[in-house]
């Protein structure tokens, strides 16, 4: 990791931050982390990497499922037992492997993946080995300050990885999580990422998946209550005939800035994509979507879908969203739409009418939104995501959440 | 069932009112009493929708004269909620899909929303259950319908059977069904018809939208309007209805005319 830190760093120091001027940070101010130089910051002296693992006791996990902690500074495998099927990489497989799908993936060289090896000192890498199956739970809470994560996965042929991830903020402070997972031929990737913020807290993330064909990957990642969030999925198909989910559902109220850039590329025929974007936007909130997907001559018969569907709140918040295909190949199906709108007066009204009171009722139109994302998130990472907590994030809503004291509890995954 | 002694459930005064800038209704005046059943009929336009949407307190339309009294009590001073837990239901002819939200708990809060106001006791999921399952044979609607999201991808019948399962777990005391004859085959209508004339009792007054006589072969009614130009031109009793089956809406128009000019 020391190497990594040492390119990170330089990379860093010759690399601008991002701002407004750049098209992929258009939308995306990142002020918020101006009191954060991250120079300096790349010289936290508890950032600094020895590559020696740092004691720590196991976390508790449940029957079947391995918990770890991330904190950034201390090696979230010390004192922990692995399930078979499982390995941490060695010294030597993490030379080669570290970097290999954000390069593949075309973003090694985005500021905050730089940002993050300059200050990961810890990468979590772990092997699951061919037809093995397992489930981790990946926790991390950051106080203030910069906390930086990097994970390493590699599921080889066949293997089968539920992963659950929570990201919370107790502090003012920067998360950058930086995710790299290399899927090998039939492989499955079941990926839920909750990340619920707080206004004076920022997240950058990097989530690099690389696809070899017949592997499955499932993305759900829920974002909520950052004051600025910006995700990137980034998903190659090396050589396409794999399939890709990709859901997603941003929150923001307040001044809050929620921003997903995904990217999907496939490299070869026969691939296929199903994304959905979901955003909700109140008072001065702004949410940003940009979905890439590359359709090169290579990926004939690639059938793509994306839909990203906004609901505006009030007149205040903003709502930008933009589907960015590149097709070059001529017998694919590559279907977009977006739609912004309001909450929807004849269901409003048509609710009303039933006797169900008007901020309930909107309540449970807002419920209803954020549902068909939410229930696609794995069982465990459903719990992380109470629907009232994330309409709560910024507190402006949680008067209106609690409109459910009528029983509406038994909503989830109903309905569709 | 008509009894000249029977409690006034609602009364309608010099209705005015508007959507927009455009006026539509022009002084409409009815009374129902308890136990009877009235239709009003018309053309597209003559608004028969309108009444029934402000009647329900729909946020597009504007009452500029005119009163409306729920038992004795200022309907048009009601929000839409508290209209429907006092006691009056709107069957709507477009039933609207609300997709993520489970039928079934928006029955059941719709019927505590009801119970509470009656000064009964909310009813958790397993008792609902056991209220819905009874209620579904009224419109012998097939139980799947209550696991799907409301209303959405049923057909046009499904809707209407929704409409008439909401009206048996509401009880209302004043049911205004706006074209639930619309969209419906003869045995969905047939179906639909003996539901709503199961849950006309001699406590409640039904108002029945339609353009066609149809509904009203299977929904016997005391009392027929002829709506045109934003009021009520005409009262009769059944005959009513059969004339207008019979000479069409030309003789309203004519009217009308006549009722202008002079």
């Amino acid at each position: 990791m020391a190497a990594v830190q040492g390119r990170g760093r330089e990379a860093l120091a010759a690399l601008p931050a991002p701002s407004r001027r750049q098209e992929a940070w258009r939308f995306t101010d990142l002020a918020l982390l101006v009191g954060l130089d991250p120079k300096s910051s790349a010289a936290l002296s508890r950032g600094d990497a020895t590559d020696a693992p740092a004691p720590q006791g196991p976390s508790p996990s449940g029957p079947g499922t391995l918990r770890l902690k991330l904190d950034g500074s201390s090696d979230p495998l010390a004192g922990v037992v692995l399930p078979a099927g499982v390995s941490p990489l060695s010294e030597s497989e993490l030379g080669l492997a570290l970097g290999h799908t954000l390069a593949a993936t075309g973003c090694e060289q985005h500021w905050p993946v730089e940002l993050n090896h300059a200050c990961a000192s810890q990468v979590l890498a772990l092997r699951i080995a061919s037809r093995s199956q397992m489930s981790l739970e990946l926790v991390s809470d950051a106080a203030a300050g910069l906390r930086p994560l990097r994970v390493l996965l590699i599921l080889e042929e066949k293997a089968q990885l539920q992963l659950c991830q929570r990201l919370t903020a107790s502090g003012a402070g920067l998360t950058s999580l930086v995710i790299e997972a290399h899927l090998g031929r039939g492989a499955r990737l079941e990926h839920g990422l909750v990340a619920l913020g707080q206004p004076d807290a920022a997240l950058l993330a990097h989530l690099a998946l690389e696809q070899e064909p017949e592997s499955d990957v499932s993305l759900v990642a829920v974002s909520a209550g950052w004051g600025v969030s910006r995700l990137e999925p980034r998903i190659v198909q090396v050589d396409g005939s794999a399939t890709t989910t990709l859901r997603g559902l941003q929150v923001v109220a307040g001044d809050q800035i929620a921003d997903t850039h995904s990217h999907m590329a496939f490299g070869g025929p026969e691939g296929q994509l199903d994304q959905l974007h979901k955003a909700v936007a109140d008072g001065r909130g702004r949410s940003v979507f940009n979905g890439a997907v590359r359709v090169p001559r290579a990926a004939q018969r690639t059938n793509a879908a994306q839909l990203s569907r906004s609901l505006l709140l009030s007149d205040r918040a903003r709502i930008d969203t933009k589907p960015e295909l590149e097709i070059v190949a001529d017998d694919v199906r590559c279907a977009h739409g977006a739609t912004v709108s309001c909450l929807q007066q004849d269901e409003l009204f048509y609710l009303q009418s039933r006797g169900i009171a008007a901020d309930q009722a909107s309540a449970l139109l807002k419920r209803a939104f954020c549902e068909e994302v939410l229930r696609e998130l794995p069982a465990a990472a459903r719990q992380w995501c109470p629907f009232e907590r994330l309409l709560a994030a910024d507190g402006s809503e949680a008067g209106r959440a609690d409109g459910f004291g009528l029983g509406l509890e038994g909503l989830e995954g109903e309905g569709g | 069932m008509i009894r000249p002694d029977a409690d006034v459930l609602l009364e309608i005064s010099g209705l005015h009112a508007r959507v927009e800038d455009k006026a539509i209704l022009k002084g409409v005046n009815l009374t129902l009493r308890s136990g009877e059943i009235h239709a009003v009929m018309g053309r597209n336009g003559s608004g028969k929708s309108t009444l029934s949407k402000v009647l329900a307190g729909h946020p597009a339309y504007t009452v500029t004269a005119g009163t409306v009294s729920y038992r004795g009590q200022n309907l048009l001073e009601l929000s839409p909620e508290e209209r429907a837990r006092v006691g009056v239901f709107l069957g709507f002819q477009y039933p609207v899909e609300i997709p993520g939200v489970s039928n079934l708990e928006f029955l059941r809060v719709a019927t505590n929303a009801r119970r509470v106001q009656l000064g009964q006791e909310e009813l958790d999921t397993f008792a609902f259950e056991d209220l819905v399952r009874e209620r579904l044979k009224v419109v012998q609607m097939d139980p799947a319908f209550l696991d799907r999201s409301v209303n959405e991808g049923f057909s046009g019948g499904e809707k209407k059977r929704n409409e008439i399962l909401q009206m048996a777990l509401l009880e209302p005391l004043v049911a205004i069904l706006d074209e639930t004859d619309s969209g419906l085959d003869i045995d969905a209508l047939r179906i639909v018809a003996a539901g709503v004339s199961q849950l006309a009792t001699a406590d409640t007054a039904t108002l029945l939208i339609t353009h066609y006589q149809r509904l009203l072969e299977a929904i016997t009614p005391d009392f027929v309007h002829v709506m045109a130009a934003g009021r009520i031109l005409r009262t009769g009793g059944r005959e009513l209805a059969l004339e207008l089956e019979e000479r069409g809406y030309d003789w309203v128009d004519q009217e009308l005319a006549a009722l202008e000019l002079g």
